[in-house]
């Protein structure tokens, strides 16, 4: 079967990888647009943190056998917490100062991190075994869909949409939309908000490191996997626009698929397209898809 | 303060000035009797690469994290027309710059379109289409890069193969851009720069449009970044895709960064340290990312002021 001369199985298949990589940009920018909200800090640390996430799994299972489920809990819990060290000790310092500092600090941070591991684990990617309920694939009839993929792509939905159910219709939420608009405000009710910013950081560490254990299986592990990734997310972050967290979703998966699509079409843009969509969109809506401009 | 005092004091500043300016350049030229001038050459290039980018940055208020994509495209173009083209290396030279400027001026156009962090943002990854770019198009060698660039000769008279004739060259185009760049940040287009720095919405509301000011300051920031870019590939007779990396945008901001931003000299000294620390360091490694990534976070955390910008604090004097 041919769509537009291009045998299916070939498309499909594309069009899976952009909606693997989708899923990556969407947990990614998702994370970014949680950090950016409160705490108006653009966290080049990022990709740095989702590439400690895979080496967590990776040598969690390497020197203590721990499983990929386990890996999956205990991750974002551990990648986490670093991140509050780093807001506490500090990015806590720089809120009273340009927010460029912010973004000069985290960027700083990240070649520390990448470097400490090229330094111990040279920069050859390490393979990371599909857990064995994954092995395998599903033929549905136009292709065959490797179960761990599948896998991710419904998983990164899932941990989306609850962020945007826990962000957009729970009282949490509503105490952190609250707090960025008006953290003062917040905080005269009593609401203790500098805790609150440090566990948001935390938070969207958490969910770097958790894409970080999801793409482990996939791509290899190395310690630059998350250098060049976190360009593209920025890219998708400023298509999407920051305001709404459905956006960075939507444009996530949106902008994964184009890539997809692009791989079959005219490869040689694969690599650029995205930065393309960026500067069109920025000629048509300045303030990004889903943004509004202050 | 009186008319008199600001008189007195503006005099008094330009005189800091002029005695750093005087030390500089006499340390410049007297400093290839000890160290490799080779070495020093790459230190005057990326001092105008950074002065170019402090220009931005420090008077502009406006962070761009992709100027590497100007000095890797005037690199290539320059490495481009005196190699196959066979041009004179000043033609070179200005070729390489004028291609920076126009790419200057697009990028330009799209990044000023958002402010503050997203203006970063945009500007990175614009860089990583370039780079992306660099890696495929025909005529830059991929992998390898523009090799053995000649480096001609100076209006056709001039063998610039000769070390020493190389470095005069190098340290006019250095010595010419830095008074460039003097004269426009203490140019009524400098002052309105820092006002747009400052307060934007107070800017536009004296009735100044902002985004042309600001597209200005760019495309003069992305040429000159160009011309020491150009320059750099003449030196090495090398054009590849260091360059163009990310990684080459972040060098700078964090020479700017340890020399100060904001001061004259910030960027030249911050150069001087940084590509020494490389030098020095270049054995070992993945070490030298790591240092970086601390001295990010040093300067950003407790100097913020730069090694410049602490002395200028010190003697109570602009530098």
């Amino acid at each position: 079967m041919e769509i537009f001369g291009i045998p299916s199985q070939a498309l499909f298949g594309q069009l899976l990888i952009g909606l693997i990589n989708g899923s990556f940009y969407a947990l990614l920018s998702l994370g970014l647009a949680v950090i950016f909200g409160l705490l108006n800090i653009i966290n080049f640390t990022h990709g740095a943190q989702y590439m400690l996430g895979a080496f967590v799994a990776y040598l969690g299972l390497q020197k203590l056998g721990m499983n990929y489920w386990v890996a999956l809990a205990v991750t974002p819990i551990l990648v986490g917490a670093t991140g509050v060290l780093i807001e506490r000790t500090m990015l806590k310092q720089l809120y009273k100062l340009d927010h460029l500092y912010g973004l000069l600090l985290t960027f700083g941070l990240a070649l520390i991190i990448q470097g400490l591991f090229r330094h111990e684990f040279g920069s050859s990617g390490m393979p990371y075994p599909v857990p064995e309920v994954f092995k395998g694939a599903i033929n549905t009839g136009f292709m065959f869909l490797p179960k761990y993929r599948a896998w991710v792509i419904v998983a990164s939905l899932v941990v989306c949409l609850a962020t945007w159910y826990v962000i957009e219709r729970t009282k949490l939420g509503a105490y952190l939309r609250a707090a960025t608009e008006n953290p003062s405000l917040v905080q005269s009710f009593g609401i203790n908000v500098p805790r609150m910013i440090t566990l948001t950081y935390g938070f969207g560490v958490g969910l770097a490191a958790l894409a970080g254990v999801m793409a482990a299986p996939i791509y290899q592990v190395n310690p630059t996997m998350g250098a060049d990734l976190i360009i593209v997310v920025f890219a998708v972050v400023v298509i999407g626009g920051m305001g709404s967290i459905m956006g960075a979703i939507v444009t996530g998966f949106g902008l994964g698929l184009v890539e997809g699509l692009t791989k079959v079409f005219y490869p040689e843009a694969s690599s650029t397209v995205i930065f393309v969509i960026m500067a069109i969109v920025l000629l048509i809506k300045p303030a990004g898809l889903f943004g509004t401009q202050k | 303060m009186s008319n008199s005092a600001i008189a007195s004091a503006t005099s008094s500043s330009s005189r800091s000035l002029w005695v750093a300016f005087v030390i500089m350049v006499l340390v410049f030229a007297i400093a290839p009797i000890w160290v490799y001038p080779i070495f020093l050459m790459k230190v005057m290039c990326f001092a105008l690469f950074a002065c170019a980018f402090n220009l931005l940055l420090g008077f502009g208020g406006l962070l761009s994290f992709g100027h590497a994509m100007f000095l890797g495209t005037a690199g290539y173009a320059s490495a481009h027309a005196a190699k196959v083209w066979g041009l004179n290396p000043e033609v070179a030279v200005l070729f390489g710059t004028f291609c920076s400027m126009v790419l200057a001026y697009v990028v330009g156009s799209l990044a000023i379109r958002r402010q503050g962090i997203y203006f970063a943002m945009i500007t990175l990854a614009l860089a990583q289409m370039i780079f992306f770019f660099s890696l495929q198009a025909p005529f830059t060698g991929g992998e390898d890069g523009i090799q053995s660039v000649p480096r001609g000769h100076l209006f056709g008279l001039i063998d610039l193969t000769d070390n020493t004739n190389m470095y005069m060259f190098v340290f006019a185009i250095f010595l010419a851009g830095f008074l460039f760049i003097w004269r426009v940040i203490h140019s009524p287009f400098g002052q309105i720069l820092k006002a747009i720095r400052e307060h934007q919405d107070r800017a536009t509301s004296l009735g100044y449009d902002t985004e042309k000011f600001k597209l200005l300051a760019f495309v003069i920031s992305g040429a000159i970044a160009g011309t020491a870019g150009a320059t750099k590939s003449l030196v090495f007779q090398l054009a590849s895709l260091t360059d163009v990396h990310w990684s080459m945008s972040g060098e700078v901001v964090l020479m700017t960064l340890v020399g100060g931003m904001g001061t004259l000299f910030g960027p030249v000294a911050g150069a001087a340290v940084i590509v020494s620390m490389q030098n020095y360091l270049a054995q070992l490694g993945a070490w030298v990312t790591i240092i970086q990534g601390v001295i990010f976070v040093v300067c950003v955390l407790a100097f913020r002021r730069g090694i410049i910008g602490e002395i200028a604090n010190w003697i109570k004097k602009p530098l």
